[in-house]
Parts: C-alpha cells; sequence; structure tokens
C-alpha cells in the first residue's frame, strides 16, 4: 500500500474526535475523503473558516486568544484551537484550551480527546503544564471543565498512534455494525456497515440463480 | 444524506442564465422564465445556443455543480466542473483493478443482460396476447437464448474478452426482436435495428437521447464518489471516452432508457411528428419532444424501487451513484466484488 501521508505531515487534530469515535470514519473521512464530497458540509466548513479569525483581547484578567495554531513535534498533530485562554499566575501564564461544540455533551470521549491533544500541543510549545481546559456546548451553553488527568493522556496519545498508524498504512478498516455508534454516525450512507458485512459474490450467484429459475419466468405462459 | 439533487435541462434556443443572489435564473428575450435556487440542483444540462453568465458558471463549479454543454441534438460538447476531488488512493485502486478486470466485468454484463432479458419476459407477461405468433416465438427464444448466455458467463471462469463477446451476442438478440415490442399504430415508428452516429430511425434517435442523458448521470455519480470516468473495465481506455461511466451504464440501460423508450412510445407520449428526418436520413427529436422525454426522464427517475443488495428503498435517479458507491467499496476492499444492479 501507499503511504496516504508523508510521515511528517502532521496529523490534524481535527480528526481524532473521529478517531475515538471510530477508526473507520476517520478512515473514511481523512483518507478516502467521502466527507469532502458532501458539499453542504464542505459550505459549513467555508463559514466556519470566517468565524474562525484569528485575533486576542483581555477578558476578566485573562488573555484570550482565538484561533490559535497550535502543533505538537512529538505526537506529529497540528491544528487551530477555537479560543485559548493564558491565566496569569503568579510564575506566569498557563494556558487553558476551549473548544466550542455545536451540540451538547456525549457519552463518549472524542470531545475531551481532541481538547487533551490541544493541551499536549501546549504544553510542548509553552512548556508548562496545562491541567485542564473546557469545553462549551452550543444547546447547554455551558462550559464543561475538562481535567487533563494520566488516563485521558494515554487515550489520547493512543488514539493519535492508532489514527497516524492507520494514514501511514492507506487502509480502511472494514466495517463493523454496532447499532449504538452507527445510528448516530452521519456518515453511515457512505460506510453502509451492515452492507459491507455480506458477501457480494454470493449476492449475484443468488440474483442470478432467481432471474433463471422457471417460476421466475414471467411471461406467465406454462413450460 | 446523499440526496437526489435536481437537474435543469434548458431547451430554449436564446434563453440566458444568469446567477442572482443563491439563485439561476432563465431569462428569455430579456422575461425572467424561471428561477431555481442553487442548492436544489446536482447539475445544469444545456442544449445549444443557450447564454450562461461567467459569474454564474464560476458558482455552479464552486458549489459542485456539474454544467453540461450538449449541442441542439444532445451531443455531448462540453463539461464544467469544480477542483477535482476525491482521492488518489481510490483511483489507484481502480487502476490496479482495471488491470485484472474479469469479476467487475462478469458483474457488469450478467447484470445488464439479466435486466434485457427482465425486460423481454416484462413485455411478454403484459403484451404477449397482442402479439403476432411469430413475434411471441421470437421473443420467447430471445429469452431463451439470453438464458444460456448467461448461464455460460455467470457460473464460469470465462475471461473478459469472451464476456465482451457474450454481452455483445446477447444485445444482438435483443435489439433483433425489439421492434416487436413496440405497439404504436404508427407506421413511422418502428425499429430497423440499433443505429447511432446518426440514428436512422425514431426509436434509435430516442434511445440515442436516453444514452446520453444516462451516460452524463453515471459520470456524474462516478465523479461523485471520486472515481476516474475515463477508466472502465468491460470498454476499454480510449483517449476522450468516459469509459468507466458507459460500463456504470450497462446494468440501467435495459431498465431507465430502453424502457422509458417503449413506455413514451406505446403510451403515444411521443409520436411520429415529435420526430425530424435530416438530409441523408438522420432522425432527431424536435425540440418538443426532447421536452416530453426530459419531463418523463425527470419523473422516471423520483420512482422508488427496493436496492436489491442494500434492501432499502432508493429512487432510480440514485441508483446510479449508488452503484457507483459500492463500486468504490469493492475497490477499497470493503467487499469481495461488486454488487451489481439486478432489476426484478
Amino acid at each position: 500500500m501507499t503511504p496516504a501521508a508523508d510521515l511528517d505531515d502532521p496529523l490534524p487534530i481535527s480528526a481524532l474526535q473521529h478517531a475515538v469515535y471510530c477508526l473507520r470514519q476517520a478512515a473514511l473521512i481523512h483518507i478516502e475523503r467521502v466527507w469532502a464530497e458532501n458539499r453542504f458540509t464542505a459550505e459549513g466548513r467555508v463559514l466556519h473558516d470566517v468565524a474562525h479569525e484569528a485575533g486576542s483581547r483581555k477578558s476578566r484578567g485573562a488573555r484570550r486568544v482565538t484561533a490559535l495554531q497550535l502543533a505538537s513535534l512529538r505526537l506529529n498533530i497540528s491544528g487551530i484551537a477555537d479560543v485559548v485562554e493564558f491565566h496569569r499566575g503568579p510564575d506566569g501564564e498557563t494556558a487553558f484550551p476551549i473548544e466550542y461544540k455545536r451540540g451538547k455533551p456525549k457519552l463518549h470521549r472524542a470531545d475531551e480527546v481532541q481538547l487533551c491533544a490541544q493541551a499536549l500541543c501546549l504544553e510542548e510549545m509553552t512548556a508548562r503544564p496545562v491541567p485542564e481546559g473546557a469545553l462549551f456546548y452550543g444547546e447547554t451553553k455551558r462550559r464543561l471543565i475538562v481535567p487533563f488527568d494520566a488516563e485521558l493522556r494515554r487515550l489520547t496519545e493512543d488514539t493519535v498512534r492508532a489514527f497516524g498508524a492507520l494514514v501511514a498504512s492507506g487502509r480502511t478498516p472494514p466495517a463493523v455494525w454496532k447499532a449504538s455508534r452507527c445510528r448516530s454516525c452521519s456518515l453511515i450512507e457512505l460506510c453502509r456497515p451492515q452492507a459491507m458485512a455480506k458477501s457480494a459474490l454470493d449476492f449475484r450467484r443468488r440474483a442470478l440463480v432467481a432471474a433463471l429459475a422457471p417460476e421466475a419466468a414471467a411471461n406467465g405462459s406454462s413450460p | 444524506m446523499k440526496k437526489l439533487l435536481n437537474t435543469l435541462y434548458v431547451t430554449t434556443e436564446g434563453a440566458r442564465l444568469r446567477k442572482e443572489g443563491e439563485n439561476i435564473v432563465a431569462e428569455v428575450d430579456d422575461t425572467e422564465r424561471g428561477r431555481v435556487p442553487l442548492h436544489m440542483l446536482g447539475a445544469v444540462v444545456v442544449f445549444g445556443a443557450i447564454a450562461i453568465s461567467p459569474p454564474l458558471v464560476g458558482a455552479l463549479a464552486r458549489a459542485g455543480i456539474t454544467l453540461v454543454l450538449l449541442d441542439r441534438q444532445g451531443r455531448f460538447e462540453a463539461r464544467v466542473e469544480g477542483p477535482v476531488s476525491g482521492n488518489v488512493l481510490l483511483r489507484r485502486a481502480q487502476y490496479r483493478a482495471s488491470e485484472q478486470p474479469d469479476e467487475i466485468v462478469r458483474s457488469i454484463v450478467t447484470a445488464k443482460i439479466a435486466n434485457q432479458r427482465v425486460v423481454l419476459q416484462r413485455a411478454l407477461r403484459d403484451h404477449g396476447a397482442e402479439m403476432s405468433a411469430d413475434h411471441r416465438t421470437a421473443v420467447e427464444s430471445t429469452i431463451d437464448r439470453m438464458e444460456r448466455i448467461l448461464r455460460r458467463i455467470a457460473f464460469t471462469n470465462e475471461g473478459a474478452d469472451a464476456m465482451r463477446g457474450a454481452e455483445g451476442e446477447a444485445a444482438n438478440g435483443y435489439f433483433a426482436v425489439f421492434d416487436s415490442l413496440l405497439r404504436s399504430p404508427d407506421p413511422d415508428i418502428r425499429f430497423n435495428g440499433r443505429s447511432r452516429r446518426p440514428p436512422r430511425d425514431p426509436v434509435n434517435a430516442l434511445l440515442s437521447f436516453l444514452y446520453t442523458l444516462l451516460t452524463h448521470d453515471c459520470r456524474s455519480a462516478a465523479e461523485c464518489v471520486g472515481l476516474d470516468p475515463a477508466v472502465g473495465f468491460l470498454h476499454r481506455d480510449r483517449p476522450g471516452r468516459p469509459s468507466l461511466a458507459l460500463d456504470l451504464m450497462e446494468e440501467f440501460r435495459p431498465v431507465l432508457a430502453d424502457r422509458l423508450a417503449l413506455s413514451l412510445i406505446n403510451r403515444r407520449q411521443l409520436r411520429s411528428g415529435d420526430f425530424e428526418t435530416r438530409d441523408g436520413g438522420a432522425v432527431l427529436l424536435t425540440e418538443a419532444g426532447r421536452k416530453t422525454v426530459l419531463t418523463a426522464w425527470q419523473e422516471r427517475k423520483k420512482e422508488e424501487r427496493r436496492h436489491p443488495f442494500l434492501d432499502e428503498m432508493a429512487p432510480y435517479g440514485l441508483v446510479p451513484y449508488l452503484q457507483a458507491q459500492l463500486l468504490a467499496r469493492h475497490l477499497r476492499g470493503d467487499l469481495d466484488a461488486y454488487p451489481p444492479w439486478f432489476w426484478r
């Protein structure tokens, strides 16, 4: 298989949320680019880009930076943080990433992993610990504080490694139907997890046997 | 997610299309005749001398709406596409598979012949009683002959060349009895064997026109899933030929084009007045005839049927896209074969 990307091509942080949810979904979006085929999402992205104008202002004593470019050489990831607040402390500023989400908090940890990856980048870039950040959900209008504990950091780094291996292989993992996950997946019609579990060879054979069976003769005349 | 988006067909000579806000506006003699929001459209197809404003061309390309220019007779002239999307790994897999095309060709050819055979069976079942005994016998023996051809290629290891031969043999038999399926009392509306470039009778003119529309839809479907429409399996590469689009359309031709042609003629929606004969014997649809066909085509595409492999309802118009998607999934290793579209 041809590698999908050069190894020094950093992985997009935004892809990690897909990789946590389902590696096949991440492969369909980031390797096969089927997502890009949907022009409604493309238009949505354009709108998002416009909203993502870089800037910086003071807010309640914290420096608030929007659309901040982030990267980690160690993990080979990069991306753009919606907002990073820099909280002034006795021994300097501490970064506090905030990611804005349209929906509401989810049962899986995809949003937390995306945020934690931003924190890992900020730690490498500022050489200072980033102990926590926040997810802001549009539907609940609530800020959810996310502590970057050892478990979340491990999950994030494991996800980066798994996704990196996937991109390097250029392969899309097979579909595995899991009702709870697949039903709420926006890519279900492109992934088709249930149909992909079938054998097309068997289907072709059965369809032909049925077409050639005497009772399938549609002319209604007796033999 | 994927919606059956409309295709806007513009056939009025001298019409002018322009962009206004997020709409496409059609004008004739400076009078607005139609207005469609861009987000409702999947493609715009224009026939002959239609003026299109440059801002509209740009907006269509950006929105991923294909613009196709056909000449007055419906022959392909050009298409305008936005940046090529899709995925290089899928295309590489397609090119590799095109070197070993046997199993994909088997799927395409068996489904095409099976679908042609069902068209004949249906005609016999529905109208066999009205046919002369000679015609009925001819159709029945063609159905049997097609069954033998199918058995020969479907359950054996015949290679692509043998299957290309079988496809031609089946098509010859099928078109040899196609005239028997016509029930128009009009003596001019007859089918005298397949003729192209130019079509030499009304039925050929109609079939050629429908095949052009179908080719365009299949080409769009291939491009939409990121496949290269020029690299085929059954059809060999030839510069300028959309071989993959032609491959994809084989299994749909009997159902989406041939049956529509039969019903337009047999229901007398098209009569000899809808065709014109040029010097030299080329037969073409008139502008009114083309409009009738395009309306019927759009209506047919909205009709829903159960997709045999996916086992879900889908409009006919989406089937080329679904088949292109299944082909892409096979090429990417998800499916052990390309499951073609069998019509029942």
